[in-house]
């Protein structure tokens, strides 16, 4: 009816009160703390601080409450929460070499400095449901080693890069400022700062089947897992005020070093190539996700055919982002009958004149 | 006579990667003239073609073109803007697959229409006038004009990429394999309607084929190309019936029907 | 930082919203596009509370030029109350607590989505367009560094391509919103999805034309009298649409007609989509043939408030100022507490 395609204000309040009522759900069932879910939702909450470009624990779990556990609302929420504030500067590259680890594996090397470290992961498990989970209790504590792990685990790559039979970053692609997409709008050809900025903000859903589409012939680049480490790494910042490095403390990290089939230039020997991931927290699919595609949008610069999705920088930069794709696919829900009103008067039209010409052929036919 | 060549490609080079392309190559295209470039897949005719055209920047050279205005200028120096406004108004380019240079979903008129209406024509009807008159002049039903050549056979589909060039009356066109996919008999039609549109319009055009049939019968002169370098050219009867380099030798004996 | 500059608005937040850094940027970035009419300036398009493709451009640029002193109009399919209407004028009430209105005149800011007011706009006032896609050539050509290319040597044959199509196909241009315009005989302009019929409207119009894309990052203007010319071919001239009804409230024949369906026996009625424009011709005598039962009937000008809400409103006591706000205490309000709490209180809290 017509009515239901306006409302006011009202309309619009008591949705959103039927809305909490929603989000709380049975009242007879204890409502989830914010700790609650930052401590058993962590993987939940790593996403959203990861895709809405925030590292704060406590907001993503709010988001995610606020969002009935939706991810992308709860990454929106975050987003636009993240717009009001102030921006000091940008913290010096994280030195991910020296990360406090908690794992860190690598498929090119059976045995590497310091070791494989399996760490806490769902690789091997069996996925089976386990009904003990459904009742409440501790899980027994997991065993510990008889020695610590080294301080800091060194990267496989660098370490065992040598005979520099793998690329190393440009240093250009470390330039200082680097550039804040949230702050300046996405340019084509875009750096891969800016591509990197673009993939770790975007949808781990989309990353995943881009990088899997490479792995399946649109846009194949051979890689192999150079390594993946999750830990805790320290971020500094240097304010201008003091002009020295400080430390403003550590946060949780997951990085991908993808290494990829060689290629040789007009400047360079043929040697394998990279590409790189890392997200917030523990997201391993998504930085492997993440590394496959960057590699993919090398493409160009490395002299490669660009004939697959995965390696059209526009194609997938522009549609990466879920916060931008959720608004714009949902905006269908909004009133569009004044355009629709106009096709409509268009369309009459035209049948109105065709059935006149149809008309006027049977008058002649009938002379 | 004291005519200027309308083309002079000097030093041209482009890589791939450890891989050159095409080395070193220069030659003239005069004015009514229609150049052969011939050669095996893979001995960077497509890609000096591409070159020559903007389509791919090459990394050494240049490419001196006169003007209609009687300016020279070097395609490959030119300002972006001036060089596209050349390209689509003064050049032509012809891909081997009509796919690649036609709108499949828009009519063959509006095919035929677009560079007139970026050069500012703005009648409909004189412009779907016009794209009558040049698919009879390819030898396409006029009937077809309203029709997407989504549906057109690939003769008539490479027809109209033809029509579709020449309509602003380019001084000179590129044309990859233009008789590349098609069958033979259709190829004989298409290689007609070439010769006659190349005398008609006296236009110049540079040819990319590695069919020496077709070079024989549209080009008047020739370039052999081999490992990215031209290892001979002259006169096509000359080159095809007394052919010095050996690689052409080889080229011209292995193609025995010419 | 600027928070502590928040005057009328919600406590926590900056006035309208966005930092005074973040408005400057916006401010340059419109300086930019007056002074090259219909060219796409990109911008640091921020993260907003909304959703992209609900207007967060025209919601940046609203914010970036509102002030105290303005008066705030916002429109969605011509009306002042549909929700996303509402919902966003509802966003500036709060956050910067200027006065709103529906009258057209009265408004020194409108913002739009899809229409055009039919009441003429004058100097002094700025209408601003949520643009969900600003390139006009999208349709040919999807890659951005392309499309650049072809605006900046204005290449844009191809665009004429589309409506010789339409002819080829229809017998006449059927393009009917968001019909390109060229701007300033000089940059094709996408006059974001409003029916051609507002199209004139565009043209030499008194007042500055602000079009904002927020997903897509691109503002874009037209001066005060501005030459927009929709493009068209010599032997078939752009027109307009036309409706052979008048409007069932007003008797308007000359303004944008919505059409309602009004039962579900195939009954429709017409009535103008620009509300406050119907609602004065009504409250200055002008009648329609009336509404079928059950509906706003042309006379009911000044009493409707058992009135579902709908465009079929008249206007308020208060002279056209926003009444269909629900009292402080209903549920809209104590939802504000909850989200309305600066980032900085809350995380004090949370934290030990």
């Amino acid at each position: 009816m017509y009515v239901a395609v306006k409302g006011g204000e009202r309309a619009i309040a008591n949705a959103h009160a039927w809305l909490a009522e929603e989000r709380r759900g049975d009242p007879d069932v204890p409502e989830l703390s914010i700790a609650q879910i930052r401590e058993q939702q962590r993987l939940a909450v790593d996403r959203v601080m990861t895709e809405g470009s925030l590292y704060d624990p406590d907001l993503a779990a709010l988001a995610l409450k606020q969002a009935r556990g939706d991810q992308v609302e709860a990454i929106f929420l975050l987003r636009a929460y993240r717009t009001t504030l102030p921006r000091f500067g940008s913290s010096l590259p994280l030195d991910t070499g020296g990360m406090c680890v908690r794992r860190r594996v690598s498929a090119i090397f059976k045995d590497v400095p310091g070791g494989q470290v399996l760490g806490p992961t769902f690789d091997y498990t069996h996925r089976l449901l386990d009904f003990a989970l459904a009742a409440e209790g501790d899980p027994a504590p997991a065993p510990r080693a008889d020695a610590p792990l080294a301080e800091t685990l060194p990267g496989v790559i660098d370490v065992l890069n040598r005979e520099g039979l793998i690329e190393t970053e440009a240093a250009s692609d470390n330039a200082l400022p680097p550039p804040d997409l949230t702050r300046e709008p996405l340019r084509f050809p875009a750096a891969r700062a800016m591509r990197l900025q673009n993939l770790a903000r975007g949808d781990e859903g989309f990353l995943l089947a881009l990088g899997y589409s490479t792995q399946r012939g649109y846009g194949r680049n051979h890689p192999f897992a150079g390594e993946i480490r999750y830990g805790e790494v320290a971020v500094s910042f240097v304010p201008p005020e003091l002009g020295f490095e400080i430390e403003l403390g550590d946060i949780e990290l997951t990085e991908c070093q993808m290494v990829n089939q060689f290629a040789g230039s007009k400047n360079e020997p043929p040697q394998f190539t990279r590409g790189y991931g890392v997200s917030f927290g523990h997201g391993e699919r998504k930085a492997m996700s993440m590394a496959l595609v960057d590699r993919a949008l090398r493409a160009a610069e490395l002299g490669e055919e660009t004939d697959s999705p995965a390696q059209d920088a526009e194609f997938v930069l522009y549609h990466s982002d879920n916060v931008e794709a959720q608004g714009f696919v949902q905006h269908l829900k909004l009133p569009h009958y004044v355009d629709f009103q106009s096709e409509l008067n268009v369309v009459r039209g035209m049948r109105r004149a065709a059935a006149e010409a149809a008309e006027a052929a049977l008058a002649e036919a009938a002379e | 006579m004291s005519e200027q060549a309308v083309l002079e490609v000097r030093g041209l080079t482009r890589r791939f990667g450890l891989r050159t392309a095409v080395r070193d190559v220069a030659f003239e295209l005069w004015p009514g003239e229609v150049l052969g470039i011939v050669g095996e897949s893979g001995s960077g005719k497509t890609t000096l073609l591409n070159c020559i055209g903007g389509r791919l920047p090459a990394d050494h050279g240049s490419v001196m073109y006169r003007t209609a205005a009687g300016y020279s200028v070097d395609m490959l120096a030119l300002p972006e803007a001036e060089r596209r406004k050349l390209l689509r108004t003064e050049w032509g380019f012809v891909h081997q697959n009509p796919r690649d240079g036609l709108r499949l979903d828009v009519s063959a008129g509006g095919n035929v229409g677009e560079r007139l209406m970026a050069l500012g024509h703005r009648h409909y009807g004189r412009l779907r006038q016009a794209a009558v008159d040049w698919l009879e002049h390819v030898e396409i039903e006029t009937a077809r004009v309203d029709d997407p050549p989504r549906a057109f056979s690939g003769g008539m589909q490479q027809r109209l990429q033809i029509a579709r060039n020449l309509v602003t009356h380019p001084r000179v066109v590129l044309m990859d394999e233009p008789t590349g996919g098609l069958d033979v008999s259709v190829q004989a039609r298409l290689l007609d309607l070439l010769r006659r549109l190349v005398r008609e319009i006296g236009v110049s055009a540079v040819i990319v084929t590695h069919d020496l049939g077709v070079a024989r019968l549209l080009a008047d002169r020739l370039l052999v190309m081999k490992g990215g370098e031209v290892v001979e050219g002259g006169l096509t009867d000359r080159l095809l019936d007394d052919p010095h380099h050996p690689y052409t030798q080889l080229l011209v004996s292995s193609a025995l029907s010419v | 930082m600027n928070h502590t500059s928040a005057l009328a608005g919600e406590e926590g937040y900056n006035f309208a919203f966005l930092d005074e850094q973040t408005k400057r940027m916006i401010r340059r970035a419109i300086l930019k596009a007056v002074a090259i009419p219909g060219h796409q300036i990109p911008f640091g398009s921020r993260e907003m509370p909304l959703s992209y493709g609900w207007g967060t451009g025209g919601i940046q640029l609203t914010a970036a030029v509102i002030g105290r002193d303005d008066t705030l109009k916002v429109i969605d399919q011509g009306a002042d109350d549909t929700t996303n209407a509402v919902s966003i004028r509802g966003f500036f009430r709060r956050m910067t607590g200027v006065r709103t209105t529906e009258r057209t005149d009265e408004a020194t800011v409108v913002q739009t989505r899809h229409r055009i007011p039919e009441t003429p706009l004058s100097e002094g006032q700025i209408i601003v367009y949520q643009v969900p896609i600003p390139e006009p050539l999208r349709w040919l050509e999807p890659r951005e560094s392309e499309t650049r290319k072809m605006h900046g040597l204005a290449e844009y044959g191809a665009m004429h391509v589309k409506l010789y199509e339409d002819i080829v196909r229809y017998g006449r241009i059927e393009t009917a919103y968001d019909y390109p315009v060229l701007v300033n005989g000089r940059y094709l302009m996408r006059p974001s999805p409003i029916p051609k019929f507002d199209n004139p409207k565009m043209d030499r119009m008194p007042a500055l034309q602000l079009f904002g894309a927020g997903r897509e990052k691109r503002i874009y203007a037209v001066p005060p009298y501005t030459e927009v010319k929709s493009l068209d071919f010599e032997d078939h001239p752009f027109e307009v649409e036309r409706w052979e009804q008048s409007c069932a409230l007003c008797g308007s024949n000359d303004s944008f007609l919505d059409e309602i369906v009004t039962d579900d026996q195939g009954g429709h009625a017409f009535v103008c989509s620009d509300t406050d424009y119907c609602t004065r011709r009504r409250a200055a005598g002008h009648e329609g043939e009336g509404m079928p039962e059950g509906y706003l009937q042309p006379s009911e000008a000044a009493e409707v408030l058992h009135h579902p809400p709908s465009a079929l409103r008249a206007p308020s006591p208060s002279g056209g100022r926003d009444s269909d706000l629900p009292p402080e205490g209903e549920g809209g309000a104590q939802r504000r507490k909850g989200d309305a709490s600066s980032g900085t209180a809350f995380r004090a809290g949370l934290r030990p």
